[in-house]
């Protein structure tokens, strides 16, 4: 069965408001960066996207063959939206983002496509390129907040260190800079606690430090993979309420990598989900989850229990996820579907239109 | 039924990772072809040897002292030359070896059972018995093994003056065990913490079922892996320790020597340039030593779950 | 942090008992304490008088105490050996030994320390890949082995340098050197390579291990992410990561270096305690032998209790926290 965990029916728009869009508010006056300000979409060249990502396509050379862990990923992440990424474990969603960042562990390698930042390809850059190109325009927030902090310094040398190699900045410029941080992702006492070790944090207090790190350059992009997945439930709520604020108040891009649908409801513009290595549906949040077009997103959702109306039985998603080594053919999804046809055995289906989203089926495909 | 779960469990594992790793790795291949030759043949040495060089009627004084068969003077009949006696060194050699590997394998396994009993005990008891044993261990484990080994022989050797000689062997083995309990003792406790939580251990002492035959069955596979790549590492440096006390003289006796009391003797003759005595069976126990613990290595890389591809 | 080092004294001060415990039962079991006290050429007469004063017709508590009194005066009697007292022997033995170890211990970690850093920053090249194996090939040579090969190269072969004994030495006080004298410092070389080479290998593993693992975690991989640059990820984070617990091990690494000098003092005729202690175990000379292990387990605890102290103060974690540091 699957992991994804169901959205909250309260965080789905009531119908008739309107749909939060990638467009930007007027520019807000930035602490992060001051002096300038974020371009307005106009700005950026007619809604080209932040982030494009064409036909990727990550392999694992291993001692049984080459395996293909994604296979002709494309999307794009407008300036400013918030792209959600389900999936279940081994989906490919988290080697996805890390491709983009440019820290995809060896052996794995990108095989194939480009991924594409404010127009400029990153996916093959050199390793000092890539290194201004982190923390300065992409940024990375991982599941586990106490390993994603060396323990042996303090908090604060570790914003001050982050800040100073990206922005040019005396020692004491940047140690104010890293208190404002501090105060912005709502950490109390912030004067006192600079000088704190990790160890000394709570699980929460230390994904909001994580936060603050992550944006402390600035970047335009932030690729958060799992954010809340390691703390506790009442923090989960507050962290994401932060994320979500930070990122529209300062304009920054997010690829929200989880398995839960809750998270991705509350706080996402668009979602895309992920199988086998592939996305099998992209679109707008509440179309996706109130109307779902893939015969695997169709089930994920009929698999949430639901307060309101009576059923027998939940919905169940016969057999599991196929490992890499043993992808089926034509549409990968096949083999549990329970709408199947002969051409799904044979052809991969690309994403095709299906009222507002994207979904990866033949029985969407256009008629001849 | 539970003979069976082993038979499937070993083709498992021998089947795949495991065997297709030694497949692939020259050094554990070639290193586990010398060490089945150096077992092989020590262990055979009666048959093996060309002479036997512990039988006095064979030695033959004249044939004292000749050097290696292909420099002037040599022999091919002692192919690596002789010693101040007249035996042959390749001889003496597979004898020594012989020695050397059974003090090693016997005190590894020694210090096994001891380490792998107060582990699970330690592990499984809990409470003062666990912080006594693991006490110990600590402050055994400031202490270099050599210097125990050394302590205990020294104490054996005034508790038994005239014993002392036959009994040379297991005052070995024990001294070498002893000193090497503690690492197999710490991994085997840290396992059993682990399992001794779990409900199936639980609900079986509901059930009335011994725990130690649930400790045996359960955390005993589990600890197999590490235990073996710590055993196996661990025969390489018995066999050094037990090198290293037979050349200071407090090992076995000379009329059983291993190849560390070889190479003391032949110490005695680097300066008048006889050098072969010493440096043959020298390199013979590093060539033995150096295939064990490229053993060790590649196991302990084959078996460690985060470098599979 | 007193409560810490409070802990770690009275540990210390446990296992200095236990210790003086064996080396008692040593005395008093293995041999006759009167005989090791006064040597072989006591009168009867003198034989009662200590019997009564050393009150071994006391309780066997009440003899350990009187024991451990005169432990801490440093007497331990007269070796069976060679009939001297065996505090005024160790003293005349201990500079050797310890200008051995301490270089030795020098040679390792300025070498051993950078070529584990570098093996585990590049794990691929062709240095690393040679060090690796040449470190193998050093951790299966025993201590002495290295010692006769290097005398059968340097000394017999090449006669560049001495094969035994200290050189010449400058008494400084109490203290004896070798460091003064050019004969000193040649016979120190040799023997300092064979007491160090297979610590420096166990360090260079150890460090490069470590280095890897710190390598992998997931803090290195958030600050790759934050875009730092290579130098400051791999030598402030890194580096420092990985020191952490290698000053744990290489501490008690260096007091077994103490312990292996026996083998090198053996195989040089160096003219230190260990070669002392040899000489004990093979006479059963049990004043020495009960001396000696008091000494070495005061190095030992004392070693351990320093670098118990270090890694408190390297490691932000072990330290007490203020209260009320907690919050969410």
């Amino acid at each position: 069965m699957t992991d994804i965990m169901p959205p909250h029916r309260s965080a789905l728009p009531l119908p008739g408001e309107e749909q939060r869009s990638g467009v930007m508010s007027p520019p807000h006056p930035n602490p992060f960066r001051p002096g300038e300000r974020e371009p307005s979409a106009s700005e950026a060249g007619e809604g080209r996207p932040l982030l494009d990502v064409r036909h990727l396509r990550i392999e694992f050379p291993t001692r049984r063959g080459v395996l293909t862990a994604v296979d002709d990923v494309s999307f794009a992440i407008a300036p400013g939206e918030v792209l959600g990424v389900v999936g279940e474990s081994g989906a490919g969603k988290s080697l996805t983002g890390a491709a983009i960042i440019g820290l995809l562990e060896p052996p794995g390698r990108i095989a194939g496509g480009e991924i594409v930042l404010d127009g400029a390809r990153i996916d093959h850059l050199p390793h000092d390129q890539m290194r201004r190109v982190r923390g300065r325009r992409i940024g990375a927030i991982f599941q586990d907040p106490l390993a994603s902090l060396d323990p042996l310094y303090s908090i604060g040398r570790q914003l001050i260190e982050t800040i100073r190699t990206h922005l040019p900045m005396s020692e004491a410029a940047a140690r104010t800079r890293a208190l404002e941080l501090l105060q912005e992702v709502g950490i109390p006492a912030a004067a006192r606690r600079i000088d704190h070790y990790p160890h000394q944090f709570s699980g929460g207090m230390r994904q909001r430090v994580v936060i603050a790190l992550a944006l402390a350059a600035n970047p335009r992009l932030i690729i958060a993979d799992e954010p809340t997945t390691a703390l506790d439930v009442s923090i989960q709520a507050q962290i994401i309420t932060l994320l979500r604020r930070l990122c529209r108040e300062y304009g920054t891009a997010v690829m929200l990598i989880t398995h839960d649908m809750g998270v991705i409801a509350e706080t996402a513009d668009r979602v895309a989900v992920m199988y086998a290595g592939r996305i099998v549906e992209i679109g707008p949040v509440a179309d996706v989850i109130r109307a779902p077009k893939h015969p695997y997103t169709i089930g994920l959702m009929g698999s949430i229990p639901s307060v309101t109306t009576d059923r027998e039985r939940l919905v169940q998603i016969e057999g599991s996820m196929p490992r890499l080594t043993a992808i089926p053919s034509g549409c990968p999804f096949h083999p549990r579907c329970n709408r199947v046809f002969d051409r799904c055995l044979h052809e991969r289906p690309e994403l095709f239109e299906a009222g507002t989203s994207r979904a990866a089926c033949w029985l969407h495909a256009p008629l001849p | 039924m539970s003979t069976n779960r082993v038979a499937v469990a070993l083709r498992h594992s021998w089947d795949s990772d495991l065997a297709y790793s030694f497949r692939h790795s020259p050094y554990a291949m070639a290193a586990a072809v010398v060490f089945l030759l150096c077992v092989g043949s020590s262990t055979f040495a009666p048959w093996v040897a060309p002479h036997n060089p512990f039988d006095l009627g064979q030695l033959d004084l004249s044939n004292s002292l000749k050097p290696p068969m292909w420099l002037d003077g040599g022999d091919a009949a002692f192919p690596l030359g002789t010693d101040d006696q007249g035996r042959d060194i390749l001889s003496t050699i597979l004898f020594g070896a012989r020695i050397s590997l059974a003090v090693g394998i016997c005190s590894v396994l020694f210090s096994m059972v001891l380490g792998v009993g107060l582990g699970l005990l330690a592990g499984y008891v809990g409470g003062k018995t666990d912080a006594f044993i693991m006490r110990v261990a600590d402050v055994q484990l400031s202490f270099p093994a050599i210097l125990i080994a050394l302590l205990i022989d020294g104490v054996a050797r005034a508790l038994l003056p005239r014993a002392h000689e036959s009994l040379a062997f297991y005052v070995l083995v024990l001294s070498i065990g002893v000193s090497g309990w503690v690492q197999y003792a710490r991994t085997v406790r840290g396992s059993t913490l682990v399992e001794k939580n779990k409900e199936y251990v639980q609900a079986a002492r509901l059930f009335g079922i011994h725990p130690l035959a649930i400790m045996a069955r359960h955390v005993l596979p589990n600890v197999l892996g590490p235990v073996l790549v710590i055993g196996t590492i661990h025969i390489a440096t018995a066999i050094i320790t037990e090198a290293t006390l037979s050349f200071l003289g407090v090992g076995v006796p000379p009329t059983q020597p291993s190849l560390g009391t070889l190479i003391r003797i032949g110490n005695d003759f680097l300066f008048s340039g006889e050098w072969w005595v010493t440096l043959f069976p020298g390199i013979a126990l590093v060539v033995m030593v150096l295939a064990i613990n490229l053993l060790g290595d590649w196991l302990r890389d084959a078996l460690n779950p985060r470098l599979r591809t | 942090m007193t409560a810490f080092i409070f802990r770690r004294l009275l540990q210390a001060i446990v296992v200095m008992l236990v210790v003086a415990f064996v080396a008692f039962s040593l005395f008093q079991y293995v041999g006759d304490p009167v005989q090791l006290m006064l040597g072989q050429f006591a009168t009867p007469q003198d034989r009662i008088r200590l019997t009564h004063e050393l009150g071994l017709d006391q309780p066997f508590y009440v003899q350990f105490f009187h024991f451990i009194v005169n432990a801490v005066h440093g007497q331990f009697g007269v070796s069976l050996r060679i009939g001297k007292p065996v505090s005024v022997l160790l003293a005349q033995r201990i500079p050797a030994t310890l200008e051995l170890s301490i270089s030795a211990a020098i040679l390792a970690l300025v070498v051993g320390i950078p070529a584990g850093v570098y093996s585990g920053l590049r794990p691929n090249s062709w240095v690393a890949r040679t060090a690796l194996s040449l470190s193998l090939l050093g951790v299966s040579l025993p201590t002495f082995l290295i010692g006769i090969l290097l005398i059968l190269v340097f000394a017999v072969k090449l006669g560049l340098l001495p094969a035994f004994g200290r050189g010449d030495v400058v008494a400084l006080g109490w203290w004896t050197t070798g460091l003064l004298t050019p004969s000193g410092l040649r016979s120190l070389i040799l023997p300092t390579i064979t007491l160090g080479l297979f610590q420096l290998t166990l360090i260079m593993r150890l460090v490069r291990s470590e280095m890897l693992e710190v390598l992998r975690t997931d803090y290195i991989k958030f600050a790759r992410a934050r875009g730092l640059r290579d130098r400051a990820i791999n030598f402030g984070h890194a580096l420092k990561n990985t020191l952490v617990p290698v000053i744990t091990i290489t501490g008690l690494q260096l007091g077994s270096i103490i312990a292996f000098s026996i083998i090198t003092e053996q195989v040089f005729q160096w003219p230190g305690m260990g070669l002392l202690f040899i000489q004990a175990v093979s006479y059963v000379d049990i004043p020495v032998m009960a001396a000696y292990l008091c000494l070495i387990a005061l190095v030992f605890v004392t070693i351990n209790l320093i670098v118990d102290l270090l890694y408190y103060v390297v490691d932000p974690r072990l330290r007490i926290d203020r209260p009320g540091s907690t919050s969410h």
